[in-house]
């Protein structure tokens, strides 16, 4: 049994994938018959290109995409070199480390009640200090620009890629080549860049793709934050996918196939900039230069991650606030009145909804952790040594946006009959949810000393046994905690949703995501406070079960 | 008070963790001498060396002062110091050849690719690894890789070194082999080194004056 798991988690990984991408590449070139498509052509693309707007949606999706993907970046690898083993950055990880579980679309809110003209930042400085007593009137959110949704992406994205980051610097032995550059009289972040981002970027470069890709086509921030006139590709082919008028299906693909193009170019683009830095390093390196702007960095870095933190924080104190607001007039720092009243008429009629969302996020988490665990436990047994090749595999859903084959999918399973029903779903989210359980437990398990297991298996223990009895107790920490890690990816997944729901499948996501264009608060803060909720508890749960397990094992309770 | 010359000078250094003495030194290496603290894993002696290097961790506290020809370093940010630190490992960047790790250590002042090169090149036929410069360092044999490990930290002219414990992962052959080239270096560049060991034949072989210090904590 267990020597079918690499094979079936491989299948999981790539069958969505390629099936989706043929989904989408048939009726791309006009071949859908169950549409009235019988004729090969390119035909779709030309009613993709003649689309008014077309130009600036595919701009405001690489442009911004890419350059959310780089601030994030920039911002990691800025703070990261100039802060790295001090204790601001000790404290920054433990402030981000929650806020990686919140979903995309709650932080976009949460932005959102931020700078929104009537949002929490100018009621704090009005009118005092803006001499304000109504909303100014500017379009500050969804901005022709583009710009709210890169810096809601830049505060998403930045604290994932600065949690790989933290993965990823124990194995470049970075103190000690840090002290040594110091040693050699080079100021710390030039030290660090020179030194040790060459060693760290390997390992952390599949998730910056994997940033890259999800940015360009990014569907439910650039709902809550992004332009509308035109909007990002990304979103104005989610409403093509989602029209009652099929024929739309056609330019739909067409445009799937465009954005899978763009990541692309997009990440091709990308690794001309790697080689481009690393020119330029070993430039830096040759000439023996001691400072690259050193307080430049130092400072870049630390404004951008303390603006993040706090941006996060204090948007999620905003939509708690709405959640339970009064009469907020503009430009009241606080509601006038708080009451329950918002939850209590509203709770009863999501709790559905909460459900579904819950259900989902636990099988999905559930058979990903099993799947997970029976892989490495192969790999264990089998002594197999861990491929390079197979990591980027893992890698594959997150690399290639799930627009482009989450429409073939789609269509595959309006074919067999699976679509708008919640086993496709859930099926679906498990696409996205396995990668991040196979590498949230990877690495703690790979790490358990593997003398336990050969001393039960001398004992005369059998191997289902030395995996129940030792190996899994050992891990259950992690088991645990990827467990919740699967269950917040879940949660926070939009497109998988409507897409395969064809809408009739309602998460809090999709809720909250919907409310968007309507403007009602008081609503949108109680959608965004269950995504916030769900996944938290899930986290708690994790805690919990660990520590009732552990509760007379003191080396187990505190292990790291 | 001698006239000043260069020499590293320990003045009542006191190393304290959580309040509680760790380790004490008061002591001046002459250019060229070698200063050998020796004691046992855990006795601080390491700390010590990070203290004189700006790397002491939060977790300690530290008294007195360090001087290099009478000029305080205690004050001075870890990379203006210009000490040069060896450890354990040779810690060559992997990502770079053998000579990108010398351009690393060359000073700025020394401009222009040409002169920057003749450098390395120079410091490379010093130790016979001439020819060396594009190998990969991973292809080096110990011996090779402690010898550019060498001459890294030479190439940035330091003004002092210090060892901590550079010896210990290598051969017993060639341990003495290395020790000898080190001591050597030192002293033909008139570098006041300190060391800091738990082997007694380092001390030994270092010859200068020995300081040995608690039992572990």
């Amino acid at each position: 049994m267990l020597r079918f798991a690499p094979a079936l988690t491989i299948a999981i990984l790539i069958g969505p994938v390629a099936a989706g991408i043929i989904g989408t590449l048939l009726p791309a070139f006009g071949y859908l018959p169950a549409l009235g498509g019988d004729d090969f052509g390119l035909e779709p693309f030309h009613a993709l290109f003649s689309t008014p707007g077309i130009a600036t949606s595919i701009r405001l999706s690489i442009v911004n995409g890419l350059g959310a993907a780089a601030g994030a970046f920039l911002i990691v690898i800025a703070f990261t070199a100039a802060f790295e083993g001090t204790r601001t950055f000790t404290q920054i990880h433990r402030l981000l480390s929650p806020l990686l579980s919140v979903p995309h679309a709650a932080a976009a809110f949460g932005l959102a009640f931020l700078i929104a003209p009537s949002g929490f930042v100018l009621r704090l400085l009005s009118p005092w200090a803006t001499g304000l007593d109504r909303p100014p009137d500017v379009l500050i959110l969804n901005d022709p620009g583009g710009i709210a949704m890169t810096a809601g992406l830049i505060a998403k994205e930045a604290p994932f890629l600065f949690l790989m980051m933290l993965a990823a610097l124990p194995q470049s032995q970075s103190r000690e080549s840090r002290q040594l550059a110091t040693t050699l009289g080079y100021r710390r972040a030039t030290g660090w860049l020179l030194t040790v981002l060459p060693r760290v970027y390997p390992q952390i470069r599949l998730p910056v793709f994997a940033v890259i890709a999800y940015s360009i086509s990014v569907v439910d921030v650039a709902m809550i934050l992004g332009p509308t006139t035109p909007a990002p590709l990304a979103v104005r082919l989610t409403q093509w996918m989602s029209d009652p008028d099929l024929t739309l299906r056609f330019q739909a693909s067409a445009g799937a196939l465009l954005q899978l193009g763009l990541a692309v170019a997009a990440i091709a683009l990308w690794i001309a900039g790697e080689r481009f830095a690393a020119l330029l390093g070993r430039r830096w390196i040759e000439a023996g230069t001691r400072s690259i702007g050193d307080g430049l960095i130092a400072t870049i870095g630390a404004s951008a991650m303390a603006l993040i933190v706090t941006g996060m924080i204090l948007g999620g104190v905003a939509i708690g606030l709405w959640s339970f607001a009064g009469f907020w007039p503009f430009p009241d720092a606080l509601p006038q009145t708080l009451s329950a009243a918002n939850w209590t008429a509203n709770l009863p009629r999501a709790a559905d909804t909460i459900a579904i969302t819950a259900g989902l996020g636990l099988a999905a988490a559930f058979v990903a952790v099993a799947l997970a665990l029976a892989c490495l436990e192969n790999e264990t047994r089998r002594n197999l040594a861990i491929e390079h090749r197979r990591l980027a595999l893992l890698y594959l859903p997150l690399l290639v946006p799930q627009i482009a084959f989450l429409f073939g999918l789609q269509i595959l399973f309006l074919l067999v009959g699976l679509d708008a029903s919640v086993y496709g779903v859930a099926g679906a989210h498990l696409v996205f949810v396995l990668p991040y359980v196979f590498l949230a437990l990877s690495d703690p398990w790979r790490a358990l000393d593997p003398r336990y297991g050969r001393i039960a298996t001398a004992i005369g223990a059998r191997p289902a046994r030395v995996f129940w009895r030792v190996r899994f107790p050992l891990a259950l920490r992690a088991v645990a905690t990827a467990g919740a890690l699967g269950f917040a990816v879940s949660v926070a997944q939009y497109l998988p949703t409507v897409l395969i729901g064809a809408g009739r499948v309602e998460t809090v996501t999709t809720e909250a995501v919907a409310l968007a264009s309507g403007g009602d608060r008081r609503l949108i803060a109680i959608y965004a406070c269950l995504q916030m909720l769900l996944p938290f508890a899930g986290f708690l749960l994790a805690g919990a079960i660990t520590g009732f397990a552990f509760r007379n094992r003191h080396a187990l309770r505190t292990a790291s | 008070m001698p006239e000043e010359n260069g020499a590293l000078c320990f003045e009542n250094v006191v190393i304290t963790r959580g309040g509680k003495p760790l380790i004490a030194l008061d002591a001046r290496i002459e250019p060229g001498d070698v200063l050998t603290v020796m004691g046992p894993s855990g006795s601080g002696k390491s700390t010590l060396l990070n203290f004189a290097a700006g790397f002491l961790p939060p977790a300690f506290s530290a008294k007195g002062r360090v001087t290099i020809g009478g000029e305080e370093i205690t004050r001075l940010p870890a990379h203006e110091r210009h000490l040069g630190l060896l450890f354990q490992d040779p810690l060559l960047f992997p990502h770079i050849s053998v000579e990108g790790n010398l351009l690393f250590a060359v000073p700025q002042h020394v401009r222009g690719r040409k002169a920057r090169r003749e450098r390395v090149a120079a410091a490379l036929a010093e130790v016979e690894l001439d020819g060396f410069g594009p190998r990969d360092p991973a292809t080096l044999s110990g011996g090779q890789k402690a010898r550019v490990a060498l001459m890294r930290v030479l190439l940035a002219e330091p003004r002092a070194l210090l060892l901590d414990e550079p010896f210990s992962r290598l051969d017993p052959d060639l341990r003495a082999q290395v020790r000898r080239l080190v001591f050597g270096k030192a002293r033909e560049r008139g570098l006041p080194t300190l060391l800091v060991t738990h082997d007694a034949a380092d001390a030994e072989s270092a010859g200068g004056v020995l300081v040995k210090i608690g039992d572990p904590a």
